[in-house]
């Protein structure tokens, strides 16, 4: 972190000079750990079509901390990571077993686990206040341990993009083609959703759970506006991210405004930048 | 004219596929049951039948996708048996128009391990240019697959099925979505590739019209094989005017 530290200290920002803010450091760091970690993902959500269910993982992942905490865990992450994960296959499970749309299933899944979420955190009166946090998000909170985790988070996921992209990619824009040429679909889509369930689990306190969606599907959406082949859609969706994600937090300490939103806002006009881009060259 | 000297009903010392006896089911109902026949190499070979008949369950069953009882076993020429690699050409799926994946992305991805968001290596690119000539598609390397014709997405998973070059290759659909002339060039095209690479072929289609001419053998799938044969043979037959509820008896 010390080197961290002093290389922040080279830039032209009041808030970076040496002995203070070290808030803002951290988060400056997490953004740049974390935004090529959604833009990888997002390439991959939105391919498969999953923008509906990164969203309502976050819930269940809500439905896990909701429940984490009645039952007096010092740290309820660790127990809405795992129902997350459960979640992810359950869904993958159920897809695959049953005659019902993605869509519906997913419905069925979301609006239970946040009734469920909510349920809980409100029996006995309780005020729902105190979960606020994790639907706003605050990126500004963010300690040395939990950069330590997203570096590993990003690594892990970077090393699985190197070796499974390429049947991954195959089994979400063809899956009988896939199966054919012996990728074994269910096992990938199983895994990708976990991580999934991972990522937002752990980052939904630093986003947001409200605003977390838009920065797992945008990057990828708007790179697609774009890009003509799989180099450049994970180009454009990894550089977009990182610009909107850095852009988002400097504005939000200028303005005090949640980072997590204006990281989304800043991708919503790279987005429409994109799409008026593609357009004319169509 | 080709000539085909095969035994229809026997391997017969060439190299063919046998399915014996397969029958498949789902939910405690049968699909299909004792279906029987050879596909010999060089040979065009079509699965015809109603809706629901359980041709897309018995190209499972033959893709080794699904379970089944009864036998499929293949015989390469000069004997012995080995497990057969079978190139799959599924039916037209409509990919979006927007989907970022160029034809070579689609090949790099089944034909290497290496990761298809790093740029692609020049073998690797002459190699499908290479695939793509088989199908005389190679101006297409470059285009979006949610950019292409019926026609044309149609010749590239077919280049796709030949790499690596299977011993039977088998196509869904493949006369649908693609209109007369796409068709024709796609009837040409097989025709040579069965001849240059002596592969068998196996096609489900709802276009009886296409197939004199151009099948060798005709199978008709309700329940069960209930006709084989020629096409003019099976399309006149009585069988197939019951099932296809054209009028006249068994």
């Amino acid at each position: 972190m010390e080197l961290w530290y002093s290389i922040i200290e080279l830039l032209p920002f009041e808030w970076a000079q040496s002995g203070g803010m070290y808030f803002m450091k951290n988060a400056l760091l997490a953004v740049i750990l974390m935004s090529p970690l959604f833009g990888l993902l997002s390439t991959m959500i939105v391919t498969n079509k999953m923008s509906f269910f990164s969203d309502a993982l976050g819930h269940s992942g809500f439905t896990g901390i909701a429940i984490g905490a009645l039952c007096g865990l010092a740290n309820p992450l660790w127990f809405a990571a795992a129902l997350a994960v459960a979640f992810a296959v359950l869904f993958s499970l159920v897809r695959r077993k049953s005659n019902f749309s993605s869509d519906t299933i997913i419905g069925v899944f979301s609006s239970t686990a946040v009734a469920l979420g909510i349920f809980i955190s409100t029996i006995g009166g309780r005020s729902f206040t105190k979960f606020n946090t994790y639907l706003i998000g605050d990126i500004l909170s963010v300690n040395p341990n939990e950069l330590l985790l997203l570096l590993i988070t990003l690594i892990c996921v970077t090393v699985l993009w190197v070796i499974g992209i390429n049947r991954l990619t195959l089994a979400s824009v063809h899956p009988a083609l896939a199966e054919s040429r012996g990728v074994k679909v269910f096992a990938y889509e199983t895994i990708f959703s976990a991580i999934i369930a991972l990522v937002v689990t752990m980052a939904m306190t630093w986003v947001g759970l409200l605003v977390i969606n838009s920065l797992l599907i945008l990057p990828a959406a708007s790179a697609r506006n774009i890009a003509g082949n799989m180099r450049k859609y994970h180009l454009f969706s990894v550089l977009g991210a990182l610009v909107c994600g850095l852009a988002g937090l400097f504005l939000s300490y200028y303005v005090g405004s949640s980072s997590g939103a204006a990281i989304s806002l800043f991708l919503a006009l790279w987005f429409a930048v994109t799409f008026v881009i593609g357009k004319k060259k169509a | 004219m080709r000539n085909i000297k095969h035994n229809s009903s026997e391997c017969s010392g060439s190299c063919c596929l046998a399915v014996h006896n397969l029958g498949a089911s789902a939910e405690g109902e049968n699909i299909f049951h004792d279906v029987s026949f050879h596909v010999h190499c060089g040979e065009i070979v079509a699965l015809i039948g109603p809706n629901g008949a359980g041709k897309s369950t018995l190209i499972k069953s033959l893709l080794g996708q699904r379970e089944y009882s009864g036998s499929i076993t293949f015989t390469p020429a000069g004997g012995g048996s080995q497990r057969p690699l079978i190139g799959y050409v599924p039916q037209s799926p409509s990919f979006d128009r927007g989907e970022p994946v160029s034809v070579l992305d689609l090949f790099s991805m089944c034909m290497t391990k290496r990761p298809v968001f790093l740029p692609v290596k020049k073998s690797i690119r002459s190699d499908v240019i290479d695939c793509l000539s088989r199908v005389k598609g190679e101006s297409l390397i470059d285009k979006r697959i949610g950019a292409l014709s019926g026609g044309e997405l149609q010749r590239v998973l077919l280049a796709l099925a030949l790499e690596p070059v299977p011993h039977m290759l088998i196509l869904d659909e493949p006369m649908s979505g693609i209109d007369v002339e796409g068709m024709q060039r796609l009837k040409e095209m097989l025709d040579e590739i069965r001849v240059k690479y002596d592969l068998s072929i196996l096609i489900t289609t709802h276009d009886f019209a296409s197939l004199e001419g151009f099948a060798d053998k005709v199978l008709l799938l309700k329940d069960t094989i209930i006709k084989a044969g020629s096409p003019s043979d099976v399309l006149s037959s009585a069988e197939f005017r019951r099932v296809f509820n054209l009028g006249g008896e068994l």
